[in-house]
């Protein structure tokens, strides 16, 4: 008796092999990945080119950490790019007939988690598979997007500090966008490891119906991580209609694959219950450094779309290997 | 075909399973197989059928040694195993289950229709079937189900047909009917082994019994020259009285209270009032309506009617988010499924009916979590190396202790225990019942749902036996036995 005590006291520090390679994995690749295109080009490393790279990160990360929650419960959301779309072409739309930017930013966002919401509850109360429900709202909230605009970019937004500030400003020579994306990463760090909600979300994804039955109320917990998962995309829509100065209808067309992948990448399992947010920021870094390494060595864009699919099986085969 | 199994040892890990079991079968017996819940049947016809290895011990089949390397070559050989989760697929055909994997074809791989059904037709007539072959499988009731498998194996020429807990999930007629069809395969020299706790039958329906404990064989006995208390004595290896902890709990207040519950076609007017500190159990068939009673009033399936009271106070029940709050635990019949998320931590497993309770600033507070995983885990005696090992680790015992550790840390006045001690072994069984009697010590009133008869009345201070979705009688501990707990169950009065 009294030695299983102990044992439980001391195995606590232990932390197997196993476990370290299949952390580390993804930083690795990263890290040889980033050695990689330095060699070839040394003009990556610049801390120039690494600002302007973690800037072209940031959306597609925003958006992956919502698609880690959704994920690691075994679901899927396919709607985050037209999400993206329809926020930023509202929230356009709203500063363009005169509405505070601020004001007007703040429900892009809440539109956004609001459309999430809608996934949600479409996936618990309406029993849809959680890819059969995303791939309509995708087509629907597309549709919509392309209905409200006539197929137009909306422009004229003007010149609101903060508003140019959100895609274009910089905060101690940080791209804004750096930040929002660290801002975010931090908080839904804690909300995923080191908080109930996070717990509550490994427990589905692990085992739904034991969840239930230890008193988890799956179907709350999992709209609200659709209704986040919207939300990320919303607030990378702000993003990008501040870099372009416009909202295009056509914005955040397959952005849905790149989350994926970097989700995947990462190492959190499609089949749920596993997964890491710190994976998926990483796993956002290792398309990023792709797209931009391959532009910098001149490869057409053609090629980089084959390069990205292959790197995203060799990724998945070593972590089936482990 | 004659079968002869000795000195079989077999372990997995360092838990001998079979520490040395002798098994006959002659050809066209009935050889009935009993035993506790872990005292090794399953391992050793799963040795039989090739999908283990014996550590040592020969196996002899028609007089000549033979191991088969997994059940496939088994059955090709002439074994079947007919498992009590069975093999059919639910939106296939009765035919197309029937021929799964060996259809007729002709040359270019067309599939026969006409000579597959031929075929079938005439093994139903011979077994007395009446099936239509184009049923969707998923329609038929377990028992018809059971006869397509028991038909499928003898189209593979089956001598040796083990059945496991045959009988478990039949109405009373289908038993008759599979008596019938073991009768005619008996005629055919078959030879079926069959598994199964349930005295009646085996004393009905077998020639010869083999009794397995602790991972030995007791004896072999001819059925005509033994009797139902030999049986049990030589399966428990001791009086019930030791067998099951003596319970001193002093039986307080009425705790928790049902009235008129019911759920369309299924259970109807069930009342009943549990005290603090009284275990009660429920007995009844399987499919008579105990466990959906049971997950209605925790809140998975809804009540169509009825009344809850807990201390007096009515309760409002529509997930088991309410139940918990109020302090009703529930461990579910299906632990891999409902009681544990098998790859997370044994802490993580533990602490999350509670999780809400470790809030500590909007975070949780781990060092709370982990003291409490730790207490649990040494009540509970679990035995395991950390609480960060993965609950798939754990023996069958411990995972259920790990379920009841989720249901103790709630700090539940009411806790309800469906089949507690299945598929543990003997020795955390006695662990659980001790549990049991100390929680009923600090006044939890326990509801304990049981196949197992020899546990419902070796544990329960009253008895309540349920058949077809009615309460059918109430037993007290000093009335209760085996024959009149059978009687009520099967609709006798």
């Amino acid at each position: 008796m009294k030695n299983e005590v102990e044992n439980v006291q001391i195995g606590n520090k232990k932390v197997s092999y196993k476990d370290l390679i299949s952390k580390l994995g993804p930083l690795l690749a990263l890290i040889v990945l980033m050695i990689f295109v330095t060699v070839l080009n040394p003009g990556f490393i610049s801390p120039h080119n690494i600002l302007n790279l973690l800037r072209q990160v940031s959306t597609n990360a925003l958006i992956a950490f919502g698609m880690t929650f959704v994920i690691i419960t075994g679901g899927i959301d396919l709607s985050v790019g037209s999400t993206l779309a329809l926020s930023s072409a509202l929230t356009a739309g709203m500063i363009v007939s005169g509405l505070d930017p601020i004001l007007a930013m703040v429900a892009g966002v809440a539109i956004g988690f609001v459309l999430g919401a809608v996934n949600g509850l479409l996936i618990t109360k309406g029993r849809m598979a959680p890819f059969i429900a995303t791939l309509a709202t995708m087509t629907i909230f597309r549709g919509l997007t392309l209905v409200y605009t006539d197929g137009n970019p909306i422009t004229g937004i003007g010149d609101s500090f903060i508003f140019k500030y959100m895609g274009r400003g910089y905060l101690f020579g940080i791209p804004f966008p750096v930040v929002l994306m660290l801002v975010c990463f931090a908080l839904l760090f804690m909300l995923l490891h080191k908080m109930t909600f996070g717990r509550k979300t490994f427990a589905i994804g692990g085992n739904e119906k034991a969840a239930y039955i230890a008193g988890i109320k799956s179907d709350r917990i999992k709209i609200m991580i659709y209704a986040i998962s919207g939300m990320m995309a919303s607030i990378a829509g702000i993003i990008i209609t501040s870099r372009l100065n416009s909202a295009q209808p056509t914005a955040g067309t397959s952005y849905e694959m790149d989350a994926i992948a970097s989700v995947v990448l990462g190492g959190t399992s499609l089949s749920g219950g596993r997964g890491r947010i710190v994976g998926t920021l990483i796993g956002a870094l290792i398309i990023g450094t792709l797209n931009n390494g391959l532009n910098l060595l001149g490869v057409s864009s053609f090629y980089q779309q084959v390069v990205k699919g292959i790197v995203i099986i060799i990724a998945v085969l070593i972590d089936r290997k482990k | 075909m004659e079968v002869k199994m000795t000195g079989i040892t077999k372990s997995f890990g360092h838990n001998s399973v079979l520490r040395g079991v002798d098994f006959g079968l002659h050809a066209g017996e009935v050889h009935a197989l009993m035993g506790e819940n872990g005292a090794g049947k399953s391992t050793l016809m799963n040795i039989l059928t090739g999908l283990h290895t014996a550590d040592s011990g020969e196996i002899l089949v028609n007089g000549s040694e033979r191991t088969f390397a997994n059940p496939k070559e088994a059955e090709v050989n002439g074994i079947s195993f007919i498992h009590q989760e069975m093999n059919t697929w639910a939106d296939m055909t009765v035919l197309e289950n029937l021929f799964l994997g060996r259809e007729l074809k002709n040359g270019i791989g067309w599939i026969k229709t006409k000579e597959m059904k031929a075929q079938a037709k005439g093994v139903f007539a011979e077994l007395g079937i009446h099936l239509d072959l184009n049923r969707d499988v998923g329609t038929l009731s377990v028992g018809q189900q059971q006869m397509i498998e028991i038909a499928k194996s003898l189209m593979t020429n089956a001598e040796v047909i083990i059945m496991d807990e045959p009988t478990a999930a039949l109405t009373e007629r289908e038993i008759d009917v599979l008596f019938t069809i073991i009768e005619k395969l008996k005629s055919r020299n078959v030879a079926i082994i069959y598994i199964s706790h349930r005295m009646e039958e085996i004393f009905r329906i077998s020639d010869r019994i083999t009794v397995m404990r602790d991972g030995v064989s007791v004896a072999t006995k001819n059925t005509k020259e033994t009797h139902n208390d030999e049986i049990v004595r030589m399966m428990v290896g001791r009086d019930l009285e030791d067998y099951y902890p003596e319970k001193h709990a002093e039986i307080g207040e009425v705790v928790f209270e049902a009235k008129q519950l019911g759920q369309e076609k299924v259970f109807k007017n069930i009342s009943f009032q549990v005290k603090a500190g009284e275990i009660v159990g429920f007995s009844g068939l399987m499919g008579a309506g105990r466990t959906e009673v049971m997950r209605s009033i925790f809140g998975i399936d809804p009540l169509d009617e009825g009344e809850l009271y807990l201390e007096g106070e009515k309760l409002l029940i529509k997930s088991p988010h309410d139940a918990i709050r109020k302090g009703i635990g529930f461990l579910t019949e299906n632990r891999k499924d409902e009681g544990l998320i098998l790859e997370d931590s044994i802490c993580d497993n533990i602490s999350l009916p509670s999780i809400d309770g470790f809030k500590k600033h909007l975070l949780i507070d781990t060092k709370a979590e982990h003291d409490f995983a730790d207490m649990l885990m040494k009540r509970l005696n679990v035995k395991a190396m950390t609480r960060e090992d993965p609950a798939s680790s754990l023996s069958g015992g411990n995972q259920q202790k790990v379920v009841l550790a989720k249901w103790v840390g709630i700090g539940s006045k009411v806790l309800i225990l469906d089949e507690p001690t299945r598929g543990v072994d003997v020795g955390a069984k006695r662990e659980i019942y001790q549990l049991m009697n100390e929680l009923a010590d600090r006044g939890v009133a326990i509801i304990m749902v049981s196949s197992d008869l020899p546990e419902i009345l070796g544990v329960s201070d009253r008895v309540l036996v349920i058949h077809e979705g009615k309460l059918a009688g109430e037993l007290s501990r000093t009335e209760a036995t085996e024959e009149k707990i059978m009687t009520l169950a099967t609709g006798g009065y």
